[in-house]
């Protein structure tokens, strides 16, 4: 469905694409995992025809240097940036969107309701908070009902429950046998919503895996602060010693390194030797 | 949908595309107060100038119609520019700075459509603008009786209208090259001052130190667009260019009938290159 060969992306004399190649079949799910300035973004936008290229990107076995109409037809977009017009109307900004892909308007009411975006169609696109922003790009992305979905970040800009939704949505989208490409920060996320991990550092393929193997291929950590009862963090440090983690005190409670895909053990840990946790949350 | 059912779209310019953008352009124009602020200057400026031109009194050898129209090209030559070069300037810089125009690029168009698109919405934006003026002082001529040869009047409008569109792919053209609004706009007001003033001063400096023959110093003037627009315009309503000296003699003496045509090319030539190389450059597939 998506062909990658050799792409490569220069910004002056930085190459923030390295010999970029990737074959992704139809219906299957992949994430572009890595730090900022990994070049996922990059590779998006080089799918999209937004950013002059070298190597050959092939959609749906169309070149996308030279078809760019038929394959950007084919793929929906949801930014990382999400910039849009926004002195427009949601809804207005979603009949240009339609016209502009030769899409009947009564859709637009349907992708309101289906990201839940009715009660905010008349208001101006600089009024949306960044939670409505990134539902109006899943709704200008789903628009026309591609066979291929561009997520870049997603998530980033949603709270909790809005997340939660999100993905629920994507996992939906999932299932009906889109192709998804995702870029994404949050491990936990892409094992929900993707097959294949691509990880990427300084923009070079590091490594290719399934999502519950990246911790693990990338040797990814994780800290967990623990808040404890006074007078037992002492305690708490020897049972974690003792159980082979590293941890420290710091002036709230207690550091302990984890590994990404193992952070119940400590907490198991000192449970067993029934020490009390009263708060917990994990820095990465 | 599944691979299979990809569509391929003709990868070929679809005017219904052009004509979406275009609408929006204009839309976006008619919501601006920039927009109604150029609108409202030029034809309060001009409606100033035709009813200050009173009947019946002779200024350096013009008419009542004469001096309205001559001060309308004065206007125009400073306005006009101003406001297409800033106009054009903005708009692909504007766009690329806000990420707007990655999400009108994300779409299945090419990039013709979508410069072609603004740049003709932009133009019809800016047609209403100077025909608006130009026609709030023509009625204003006419209710004072001046006589007005509507021929040349119209003819300037038009003039005015390419020098207006001339300066849009000045401006578009500017902002192919910077990635900040604001700075497309600091480059469009530099080559403003240029066109305006600096161009004409630099063309009689040259003349003076160089001894330029008679059609060296017509062809130096024509090559500013702005000066050429003001030539044409005033053949259009003079017949003559005895303001342009013994240069403006000599281009009556050559070319006789064929001058007002000749300019009136030189014109559109202005206003159509800046636009080629704007429209190639943007579709030339950079970074957006």
């Amino acid at each position: 469905m998506i062909v990658i060969e050799h792409l490569s992306k220069w910004y002056g004399k930085n190459e923030v694409v390295k010999d970029f190649s990737l074959d992704i079949a139809e219906g299957e799910s992949v994430a572009l995992w890595g730090p900022n300035g990994a070049g996922k973004t990059t590779v998006v936008r080089a799918m999209l025809g937004l950013v002059a290229y070298q190597g050959r990107i092939e959609i749906g076995g169309l070149d996308a240097a030279t078809h760019g109409k038929s394959t950007r037809r084919a793929m929906g977009y949801v930014p990382q940036e999400l910039s849009f017009y926004d002195e427009m109307t949601v809804y207005d900004l979603l009949d240009y969107s339609a016209a502009l892909r030769d899409i009947p308007t009564d859709r637009v009411d349907e992708v309101c309701e289906l990201v839940e975006l009715t009660d905010h169609a008349g208001k101006r696109v600089r009024e949306l908070s960044g939670g409505l922003k990134q539902r109006l790009g899943i709704a200008i992305a789903l628009f026309p009902d591609p066979p291929i979905l561009l997520l870049d970040e997603p998530t980033s800009n949603l709270d909790a429950k809005s997340r939660d939704a999100a993905i629920g949505l994507l996992q939906g989208l999932r299932a009906e046998g889109r192709t998804l490409v995702v870029t994404s920060h949050h491990v936990e996320e892409m094992a929900m919503l993707v097959d294949r991990v691509v990880a990427m550092e300084e923009g070079a393929i590091k490594v290719i895996c399934d999502p519950s193997d990246l911790a693990e291929e990338l040797g990814l950590r994780a800290w967990l602060h623990l808040i404890l009862p006074n007078g037992s963090d002492v305690e708490a440090l020897r049972v974690l010693h003792n159980q082979g983690f590293s941890a420290k005190l710091n002036s709230r409670g207690l550091l302990v390194e984890v590994s990404a895909q193992g952070k119940g053990e400590a907490v198991a840990a000192l449970q067993r030797a029934g020490v009390v946790i009263e708060d917990l949350e994990v820095w990465r | 949908m599944t691979a299979a059912q990809i569509e391929t779209v003709t990868e070929r310019l679809q005017p219904s595309l052009v004509g979406v953008i275009a609408g929006k352009e204009i839309r976006d124009a008619v919501a601006s107060k920039w927009f109604w602020m150029w609108t409202v200057a030029f034809a309060g400026l001009a409606a100033f100038m035709a009813a200050a031109a009173l009947p019946g009194s002779q200024v350096a050898g013009f008419g009542s119609f004469g001096r309205t129209a001559a001060s309308l090209v004065a206007l125009s030559q400073i306005i006009i520019p101003l406001m297409g070069l800033t106009l054009g300037a903005y708009s692909i810089a504007g766009q690329r700075e806000s990420g707007a125009l990655r999400f009108l690029l994300s779409h299945p168009i090419s990039r013709s459509e979508a410069f072609i698109g603004t740049y003709l919405g932009l133009a019809v934006a800016l047609g209403a603008t100077v025909f608006g003026g130009f026609g709030v002082a023509g009625v204003i001529t006419v209710a004072q009786g001046g006589g007005a040869d509507a021929s040349s009047f119209v003819r300037i409008a038009l003039l005015s209208w390419l020098l207006a569109i001339s300066m849009l792919g000045f401006g578009m053209l500017i902002s192919t090259f910077t990635r900040r609004g604001n700075a497309a706009l600091g480059v469009s007001i530099f080559v403003w001052l240029v066109f305006a003033f600096l161009g004409d001063l630099g063309v009689m400096a040259t003349s003076v130190a160089t001894k330029l023959p008679m059609w060296g110093l017509l062809v130096s003037a024509v090559l500013n667009p702005v000066e050429a627009f003001r030539l044409a315009s005033l053949t259009a309503f003079s017949g003559s260019l005895d303001v342009l000296g013994p240069a403006g003699r000599y281009a009556v003496d050559t070319f006789g009938d064929q001058l007002g045509w000749i300019l009136f090319t030189v014109a559109t030539v202005w206003a159509v290159i800046p636009t080629l190389a704007a429209w190639a450059r943007f579709s030339s597939g950079g970074d957006v």
